[in-house]
């Protein structure tokens, strides 16, 4: 093993002795994220950020590998070398994430509806378990099927399995040409447009809407893209101004995402209307609806499972759960999974579920 | 403490007693209609392998359930009386993940068989396993809708089929596999929990259990029902169909084609030995000159198929290719594919056995891949024709023998087992697509250290406590890796020989 591998090991390892929870961290970009129960010890910090490098990357394979700690901006700038980016645009929140955290906690910006989520791009991982082992699991080739998939499992994991120390990853060549359009559309009309082109094979990257607006994104080869234009309608977006609208929808920049209580409601890209007051915003082509300012926590929660989904307090006090609750026998399985990969329990105590 | 216990398991080849048989046909008879248990040896006998017939088991009992409460039924009576459950699609599987266990039963999802619903505005079909593969894009075409991933076996394997193996198909480098188009499983675990998992909204909270469940090879529950994503069919799709009169410059061809910032629908390869004996079956117009040659799929609009197409052949020709045809017509494009699409059942026709592999590695090697198989050609004293998914790297070598000739299946077995250490090596892994099954267990050995193969029966255990679904299968036990080798086994020829493989 390499030498500052060793040194997380050993940390691993001392927790695991003394029964003292270890707090993973990255950039700690997303802190704010997950449970945080407040009557369990919040842990020891370990930085990952000293553990950081690409390890490989091969433009011709459309895979990369790095070590966990590796900031998202020098893969862009590797990447974008090669005309090549990450299809699933993960969040920066207006600074610089770790790999390492952008496939613990699993979110993706606004191309996951067409490219897909972290999980759909994620090869392979090296995990160190609660017992100071380095696991390996999937590779860096786009098929494979030996074993379970514990990478894609990993994602989202916020940590809970253990140090995910690094990642190979699928990347995708960037689009010849980008081009938003912006139409002018009531909320309901605007879902109701995005499904209709969903369904016809139009270069669609992105749609989200906001104040009265569509905005759709075109990404593909120049001929699709100016075709579905036609189709489509609407005004032609300056491409400085189309980057900034998009940028602040993935990096959370948006003026909404400021608002001191927010919930994130993802249900299908049909379902009509939600009946929740205050600011809105819909992302993913109607599968994701932001709703800024208070409302009734079992509201919320109720009003989204009767459309099909779930809700989540992105931003604001959670007394109840940050996360939508799971049901009983689901909840089961992550306990003992919990239990197969840390059964002492020291990674990342309560930060996916709170008892766990 | 990491509990490294492995699952006890009984001896999957060891026969029931009578009683014992009797006992748990009469209490799967009590819960079920007559028609769904079947425990006469003449019954039973088409249940003993799946599409890999040189495995092949005796189940103890085989039900046929028709509703998703029989299923639960039969789960329960498996699960009180401790008997091990083998569930099961339609039996093409290559892997012998659906081979039964001999003291269990087998759950054939065959009669759920229903499109449940179709939703074209959402474009999601819920289905049940039972439903084939091709059935749900012919079901959404008149919606302009299809379903992508297309294992050749499509027109006969299931969707819950695909669900356990992840399978993939000739157009997965652009659409994906099973995980990147199934949305939502609904089933049962052993203990009789009836979950969800996924949902037709993304991203829900919790862990992605989704992901874990598919391509679990029937470990971890049984699946009930299946939200599928559908997308628009491409208006247009051509081929291009280049020859190369080197193995090395076709596969750094491959490369050129992806650093060329394209991701074709299809990119596939044969070498020689694989146009030749496809050649005189289908008529496909292959050059027989060319040590290989490449197919590559551009889709879309027909301008950017056009502009497409005129930068694939720009990159062909640039990478040595010497000859270079393009499809004319919907007709000549099936025809080039169909060369291709049946190169397993013309492997079974040149040779009286092959043994198909499905290996990845990481595409620069495939150059590499080919001399090295060429030598274990000499080494082995075995023929190996070449079908690549090229574009993603998964290698279909099909070593060609005659299981009549003494010593020729050990030697195949050899071979391909050398061929699967290769594709770790070079930094790949065993399978691609076909699944470990019971076929690949001991290169499971190769691939996961013990320590690895003990976090897969730990997340064994946390879905199927008790270990009775699909025992045996897939994750390989420390004691096994240690017979690892003097295992004897058997090679036949595939069943259905006419059916399109990948």
């Amino acid at each position: 093993m390499e030498t500052e591998l060793l040194r997380l090991r050993e940390q691993v390892l001392t927790a695991r002795r003394d029964r003292t929870p270890l707090r993973l961290r990255g950039a700690g970009t997303k802190d704010f994220y997950g449970e945080h129960p407040t009557d369990t010890p919040a842990g020891a910090l370990i930085d990952l950020r000293t553990f950081s490098g690409i390890i490989d990357y091969e433009p011709s394979e459309l895979v990369i590998t790095a070590r966990c700690g590796t900031p998202l901006s020098q893969i862009e700038a590797a990447l974008a070398g090669h005309d090549q980016f990450l299809g699933f645009e993960p969040p920066g929140f207006g600074a610089d994430p770790t790999l390492g955290g952008i496939v613990a906690c699993g979110l993706s910006g606004p191309g996951r509806m067409s490219a897909g989520a972290v999980r759909d791009f994620v090869l392979g991982t090296s995990l160190l378990a609660g017992d100071g082992e380095l696991l390996r699991f999937g590779g860096r080739v786009m098929k494979n099927v030996a074993g379970f998939d514990v990478s894609r499992l990993l994602c989202g994991s916020l940590g809970i399995f253990g140090i995910i120390t690094q990642v190979s990853i699928k990347v995708l060549p960037r689009p010849r040409l980008e081009e938003t359009v912006r139409l002018e559309l009531a909320a309901e009309a605007a879902v109701q447009a995005f499904n209709r082109w969903g369904s016809q094979p139009l270069p669609i990257s992105a749609a989200a809407w906001y104040d009265g607006a569509a905005w759709v994104r075109l990404s593909g080869a120049p001929p699709a893209v100016r075709a579905a234009h036609v189709r489509i309608g609407g005004e032609r977006i300056d491409p400085t101004a189309a980057q900034q609208w998009w940028s602040s929808l993935r990096h959370f920049t948006h003026l909404l995402f400021s608002n001191d209580t927010l919930w994130r409601l993802s249900v299908p890209q049909t379902a009509a209307p939600l009946e929740l007051g205050g600011e809105k915003l819909i992302d993913w082509g109607g599968a994701l609806r932001w709703y800024a300012g208070e409302q009734g926590e079992r509201d919320v929660r109720q009003i989204a499972r009767r459309a099909g989904g779930t809700a989540m307090k992105w931003r604001g006090d959670a007394p109840a759960g940050r996360f939508h609750p799971l049901v009983p026998a689901v909840a089961e399985i992550h306990r003992r999974l919990k239990r197969a990969f840390d059964p002492e329990g020291i990674f990342n105590p309560g930060r996916l579920l709170a008892d766990l | 403490m990491i509990d490294l216990d492995e699952p006890a398991q009984s001896d999957p080849a060891h026969p029931p007693t009578p009683q014992r048989q009797e006992s748990v046909a009469a209490a799967l008879r009590a819960v079920l209609p007559e028609d769904c248990v079947l425990w006469r040896e003449e019954e039973r006998r088409p249940y003993e392998c799946d599409g890999l017939t040189a495995f092949r088991q005796l189940p103890m009992v085989v039900t046929l359930p028709h509703t998703e409460e029989q299923v639960r039924a039969i789960l329960s009576v498996c699960h009180r009386l401790e008997v091990p459950v083998v569930a099961r699609g339609a039996g093409t599987g290559l892997s012998g993940g659906a081979m039964p266990h001999a003291s269990g039963v087998v759950l054939s999802l065959a009669r759920l068989n229903r499109i449940l619903e179709l939703d074209p505005v959402a474009r999601q079909a819920r289905v049940q396993p039972g439903v084939r593969n091709l059935q749900v894009s012919e079901a959404a075409a008149a919606h302009g809708l299809y379903y992508a991933p297309d294992p050749s076996s499509q027109i006969a394997c299931s969707i819950g089929g695909n669900v356990a193996e992840n399978s993939g198909g000739v157009h997965c480098l652009k659409y994906g596999l099973t995980v990147h188009n199934v949305l939502r499983v609904r089933g049962y675990t052993i203990e009789g929990e009836l979950i969800e998992l996924g949902s037709s909204a993304p991203d829900g909270p919790g862990l992605d259990l989704l992901a874990a469940v598919i391509g679990s090879e029937g470990l971890l529950m049984v699946v009930t029902e299946v939200t599928l994503k559908l997308i628009p069919r491409p208006q247009l799709a051509q081929l291009v169909m280049a020859s190369f009169d080197d193995v090395g410059k076709a596969g750094d061809a491959v490369a050129a084609i992806i650093s060329a910032g394209i991701i074709p629908a299809g990119l596939e390869m044969m070498d020689r030995k694989a146009t030749r004996a496809v050649e005189p079956f289908v008529r496909a117009g292959y050059d027989l000159d060319a040590e290989a040659i490449l197919l590559a799929e551009a889709d879309g609009t027909p301008e950017e198929v056009a502009g497409q197409v005129a930068e694939i052949e720009r990159v062909l020709k640039a990478a040595g290719a010497t000859a270079i045809a393009v499809s004319r017509s919907e007709t000549e494009r099936v025809r080039f594919w169909s060369g291709r699409k049946n190169a397993f059942p013309a492997a079974g026709r040149v040779s009286p056995d092959y043994y198909c592999m499905d290996g990845t590695i990481p595409r620069k090697n495939v150059g590499r891949m080919l001399k090295a198989i060429e030598q274990m050609e000499t080494q082995h004293q075995l023929r190996c024709m070449n079908v690549f998914h090229a574009g993603d790297g998964n290698l279909h070598p099909l070593i060609l023998f005659d299981a009549n000739v003494p010593g020729e299946w050990a030697r195949a077995d050899r071979f391909g087992a050398q061929i699967l250490e290769l594709c770790v090596q070079l930094g790949g892994t065993i399978t691609g697509e076909h699944g470990v099954g019971i076929e690949k267990i001991n290169s499971m050995c190769v691939q996961f250290s013990p320590r690895e193969r003990a976090a897969f029966f730990g997340i064994k255990r946390a879905f199927d406590p008790v270990g009775l679904l699909n025992p045996g299968k897939t994750i390989p036990t420390l004691a096994r890796c240690a017979e690892y080798g003097k295992m004897h086994v058997h090679a036949g020829a595939l069943p259905h020989p006419d059916l399109p493989r990948f």
